[in-house]
């Protein structure tokens, strides 16, 4: 089972075969990023280009975390650990929305009319 | 073998097994990793509850140079994350010398993308937009961009100090593989950072 991998397996994998898998991760990071930028000139409504903008960030930054930092060879207890406390604290960042919207139009949670 | 491992070994008695068999300074690094994106986190958020609420927010960031310039620096804080890979694979195979430069060369990207950062914010601050003022609108507008890239850039810098310092320790025998290997845990959550400022701060401000 991954979770209970030892020590040594995880050195092995980091030394041995890692840097094929490291290159391919490399360049997919790159590719995202790249297509970052083609949204950012899309002729589209601005939420759905943060909507899309957020869903490639998160993408990168899921490859990074899990590959990169090798969060996904450590052990699950620990992995899921470090992403349920992530995601309590972003979760626990977007109470500030309905009150920027409420500034704008008055209204908590008012969309921007088109 | 580290100093830090020393002092552990010597209150071994002490201490309790680390939690999911994971060393504890790994740990601890990531406890940071998670602390320090929440403040990012909360830093983004400030910045989308004031472009939200800012009627006349600007987008001055042209083509040439904003966002090429932007390109370029993602690419390098991208690529020195790959050469800080290259450089914890070297060190768990203990190959040190080669260990040595790959975290050299991660720290000379870091550099780097430090220079390319600090020629945009000179660039800006000669259009005159500064922390307080702003010429295409709203100050606000400069407030958050210089706080969170600055903010980011400071994690750079740090970053890049601790990645000499640590290199020079790992090669002097001072600190080992794991050493290396929780600086890259702190160098790709740079890495990481980067990666939710870009679209956020500088493409969706891209002039049209």
């Amino acid at each position: 089972m991954l979770g209970e991998r030892s020590a040594m397996a995880q050195a092995e994998e980091h030394a041995g075969i890692g840097v094929g898998r490291y290159l391919i991760i490399y360049l997919c990071i790159l590719a995202l990023a790249g297509v970052q930028f083609v949204i950012a000139y899309q002729n589209i409504d601005i939420w759905q280009k943060i909507g899309r903008m957020f869903f490639v960030a998160l993408a990168e930054a899921g490859l990074a975390v899990m590959f990169f930092m090798h969060l996904w060879s450590e052990r699950r207890g620990f992995l899921l650990t470090v992403a349920i406390i992530a995601i309590f604290v972003f979760l626990g960042l977007q109470y500030s929305w309905p009150d920027s919207f409420r500034m704008s139009f008055g209204v908590p949670g008012a969309r921007i009319p088109q | 073998m580290s100093q830090a491992d020393l002092t552990m070994q010597g209150h071994a008695a002490a201490m309790t097994p680390p939690a999911f068999s994971v060393p504890a300074k790994k740990t601890a690094m990531w406890l940071f990793i998670i602390a320090d994106s929440a403040t990012f986190a909360g830093c983004l958020m400030a910045y989308g509850f004031l472009r939200n609420g800012t009627p006349d927010w600007p987008t001055p960031f042209k083509f040439s140079p904003s966002i090429i310039n932007a390109m370029v620096m993602t690419f390098v804080l991208i690529t020195s994350s790959l050469f800080m890979l290259l450089s914890v694979r070297a060190a768990k195979v203990g190959d040190r010398a080669a260990a040595f430069w790959w975290t050299i060369l991660t720290a000379c990207a870091g550099a780097l993308f430090a220079i390319l950062h600090i020629r945009e914010w000179i660039g800006m601050v000669d259009e005159g937009a500064t922390l307080f003022h702003n010429p295409w609108g709203t100050p606000l507008f400069g407030a958050s961009f210089f706080s969170i890239t600055g903010l980011h850039l400071l994690h750079v810098t740090g970053g890049v100090v601790a990645l000499i310092a640590v290199g020079f320790k790992y090669k002097g025998g001072r600190y080992n593989a794991d050493d290396l290997e929780i600086t890259g845990l702190y160098w790709h959550f740079v890495d990481l950072v980067w990666m939710f400022v870009v679209p956020f701060i500088y493409l969706l401000n891209a002039a049209r």
